[in-house]
């Protein structure tokens, strides 16, 4: 199940666990990244807090929590390769796993075609 | 973008080339064009690069009494640099300071013959003519010119650049010559703000087009928008107005003495006789307390502008602070400036950024971190 926030970041959920990533609008607006900071493996992330910060050239910014969970896992390839995070931010370049502390909470999230039609 | 947003006369072909346009100073501005702010970079390094600079002010003093003498005593009251010494067709780099010495503007006074340009940053401009206007209005006309200025810089800029006007090849480091490009009469400087090699053209507004058209036809030529401009100019080690310098930093603390000649200082013929003279001049016979420095880091996180500096990784007071902080493409790591008191100031010294609540190791590096072009000989 693909769902979608508003702050353009995109969630797959597999059981109780979801991979986290930003949406290619996100990727494409922030343009060649140079530098990621992900979640410690173990942290406790809440909805709303910064998670994860990406780095342009330019300027930082930092992506929130959609949900509140554990993080499971980090994708340490693209801690090594910010770069892929800008090529392929819905696919390779997915940002961390997270045991979602409630499981509906994705119910709430845009679908895909509703991300599509969402002014950005 | 807000909708009142200025736009220079290469606004329709910025959208043509699908530039992603942002505000800045007032004007809708490219940042940066499909090909992104890397490689722009590194394209303006490795050939030539053209940036749209129209957004500057160009300020012409044309003398009333007909003397450009006149005009270049008047401007060294403001100025503390060697304007009456300036030769036709030469330009210098110069600082507007105020009564405490700190620094209003930075900017370029060309000499053309019969009047003198003043090349200002985009932000000041509408302050720099009405502090102009204010103090040297007696003494001459002062016009800001609807020109537009478009900037060719790397390696190969001179050889685009002479494929149109053969002469350029021949300018040297801060000349200044009219030439005749793309129909209309340009004015040319050799110099920008990449640490290249490169030019600075100033065209009328109706002819910025085809010229841009017509440097942008060379297969060496890539167009090249603000976000790389900033990135260039942070590797070359050149000052960000309202960044590394303003009102509150003073010429020899921001490492600008240079531009400040042996005429103008102590027992020079033109001693002082500038905004904030005393205690600038004092500052250069007992040196600054704190000076501004490059930083590399030894993490891979840049250190944006604001960070604050320590000694210790643990405790203490800020000591300084970041000025321009990012990530220099040509050397595939972090770079900044920022100002860090003397004692601390040496290359090689450690010192740290706090970011985001944690204290990464900086090393102070000499400046430029990357070796200038300039065309000097």
């Amino acid at each position: 199940m693909l769902r979608f926030t508003d702050e353009h970041e995109w969630l797959a959920r597999e059981g109780d666990v979801a991979t986290v990533g930003i949406t290619t609008h996100a990727a494409e607006q922030l343009g060649d990244l140079v530098f990621i900071e992900l979640p410690k493996v173990g942290a406790r992330l809440v909805k709303g807090e910064a998670a994860a910060v990406v780095e342009s050239v330019k300027a930082a910014s930092d992506v929130y929590a959609p949900v509140s969970g554990e993080v499971t896992e980090v994708n340490d390839a693209a801690l090594a390769d910010p770069a892929s995070v800008g090529s392929d931010p819905q696919g390779a370049g997915w940002l961390y796993r997270i045991r979602l502390d409630d499981p509906s909470a994705l119910d709430g999230l845009m679908d895909e075609a509703a991300y599509a039609a969402f002014p950005k | 973008m807000p909708f009142d947003a200025l736009r220079t006369p290469l606004h329709a072909l910025h959208l043509r080339l699908g530039a992603r346009m942002v505000p800045f100073a007032g004007y809708a501005m490219p940042v940066q064009y499909p090909a992104g702010l890397l490689k722009e970079h590194l394209h303006t390094r490795a050939q030539a690069g053209l940036f749209d600079v129209s957004h500057m002010g160009q300020i012409q003093l044309v003398p009333r009494s007909g003397s450009l003498a006149d005009v270049a005593r008047a401007l060294e009251t403001l100025l503390p640099i060697d304007v009456l010494g300036l030769q036709p067709g030469r330009q210098r780099y110069g600082l507007l300071l105020d009564g405490a010495g700190g620094i209003r503007d930075d900017l370029m006074v060309a000499q053309c013959g019969d009047s003198l340009l003043l090349v200002v940053n985009a932000a000041n401009k509408a302050a720099d003519e009405a502090y102009l206007r204010a103090h040297l209005t007696g003494i001459c006309k002062i016009a800001v010119l609807p020109r537009a200025l478009l900037a060719l810089q790397g390696p190969g800029a001179e050889a685009a650049l002479a494929r149109l006007a053969p002469e350029v090849a021949a300018m040297r480091f801060m000349d200044v010559r009219a030439v005749r490009l793309a129909g209309t009469s340009a004015l040319v400087a050799r110099s920008g703000y990449t640490g290249e090699d490169g030019f600075e053209i100033s065209v009328p507004e109706d002819y910025a087009e085809a010229l841009a058209e017509a440097l942008l036809a060379d297969a060496t030529v890539e167009p090249i928008g603000l976000g790389a401009r900033d990135s260039l100019r942070l590797e070359a080690g050149l000052c960000l107005h309202g960044a590394d310098i303003d009102t509150g930093t003073d010429p020899v603390e921001a490492g600008l003495s240079w531009a400040i000649p042996p005429v103008r200082r102590r027992g020079g013929a033109r001693e002082g006789g500038f905004p904030g003279a005393a205690r600038i001049l004092d500052a250069i016979a007992t040196g600054p307390s704190r000076t501004r420095v490059g930083l590399r880091t030894e993490g891979a996180a840049p250190v944006r502008a604001g960070a604050p500096l320590f000694a210790e990784e643990a405790a203490g007071e800020a000591i300084g602070r970041v000025t321009s902080g990012g990530f220099g493409p040509s050397l595939q790591a972090p770079v900044a400036m920022g100002y860090l008191p003397v004692a601390l100031a040496r290359p090689g010294t450690r010192v740290f950024a706090e970011v985001r609540g944690r204290r990464l190791p900086m090393v102070v590096n000499g400046l430029p971190f990357v070796p200038s072009g300039f065309k000097r000989a």
